[in-house]
């Protein structure tokens, strides 16, 4: 399967539904920060991999899928949540790579430059997550 | 607070740039990947080695790894619920984040105490 770009999906998307995943990505963002002062690292860090806004993105998948099937004069509740599912089942493949980034940042961020490491860790996790979804698709 | 604002607009930038990137690419199965994108972590480690120092940072992660495998349970549930079951994406994945929080702090006390 053929990996594509859909520039078409920008305008589909309404700007509160930025809004709200910008403001759920920045409280998270927030809360981690807040929670490890507060109970310090080892629970913080549990933050970095909260799902913040898996809820939000998915409804937004379902909705849109659901409005192209309507356009057509279709019912497109069943493919909506087929669409979300298949989204879910991806962000379960990109999670392996989730935890190699934090794996590469908790055994080299002490002894090399922050921006060198953060950048090598995200390489990482994209190649990682890449390489599970080809694999998988090849099987 | 003007540390908290800094964190909220990086934080929420970050996350909506890898939101975007996921929504434009195909197949669903692909752009899922971004929905696990490691977007908090880096809007958040490198304030955090910025301001706490690198084995600071080093800690957090380590306990991102037991975050990232209750993610991965928590995606995991999510995909096969919306498949088996026919109720929504919205309701299916709120009902989860408990699933998420039991299995990070699951393995927070009994591997990474």
């Amino acid at each position: 399967m053929q990996i594509k770009v859909d520039p078409s999906v920008i305008g589909q998307t309404r700007w509160y539904e930025y809004a709200i995943r910008f403001l759920f990505g920045g409280l998270v963002t927030v809360a981690a920060g807040i929670i490890a002062k507060r109970f310090g690292p080892g629970i913080g860090g549990l933050f970095l991999a909260f799902p913040a806004i898996f809820p939000a993105s998915a409804t937004l998948i379902e909705k849109h899928e659901k409005e192209k099937k309507e356009a057509k004069g279709l019912r497109g509740t069943w493919r909506g949540r087929e669409a979300a599912s298949v989204d879910a089942a991806g962000s379960a493949m990109g999670s392996v790579g989730l935890l190699v980034f934090a794996s590469i940042v908790w055994q080299f961020a002490p002894r090399y430059s922050a921006w060198i490491v953060l950048m090598g860790a995200t390489v990482a996790w994209l190649t990682v997550s890449v390489l599970i979804w080809y694999v998988r698709k090849q099987v | 607070m003007s540390q908290i604002l800094i964190r909220f607009l990086v934080g929420g930038a970050v996350v909506s740039a890898f939101a975007i990137l996921g929504d434009l690419l195909k197949p669903k199965s692909f752009s899922g990947l971004f929905g696990a994108a490691p977007s908090v972590a880096l809007a958040t480690l490198g304030l955090t080695i910025a301001t706490e120092g690198a084995s600071y940072a080093a800690t957090e992660s380590r306990s991102m790894i037991a975050g990232a495998i209750a993610f991965m349970v928590f995606a995991s549930c999510v995909s096969w619920a919306m498949m088996r079951y026919k109720v929504s994406a919205l309701l299916v994945t709120i009902c989860a984040v408990p699933l998420w929080f039991g299995v990070a702090f699951g393995l927070r006390y009994m591997w990474l105490k």
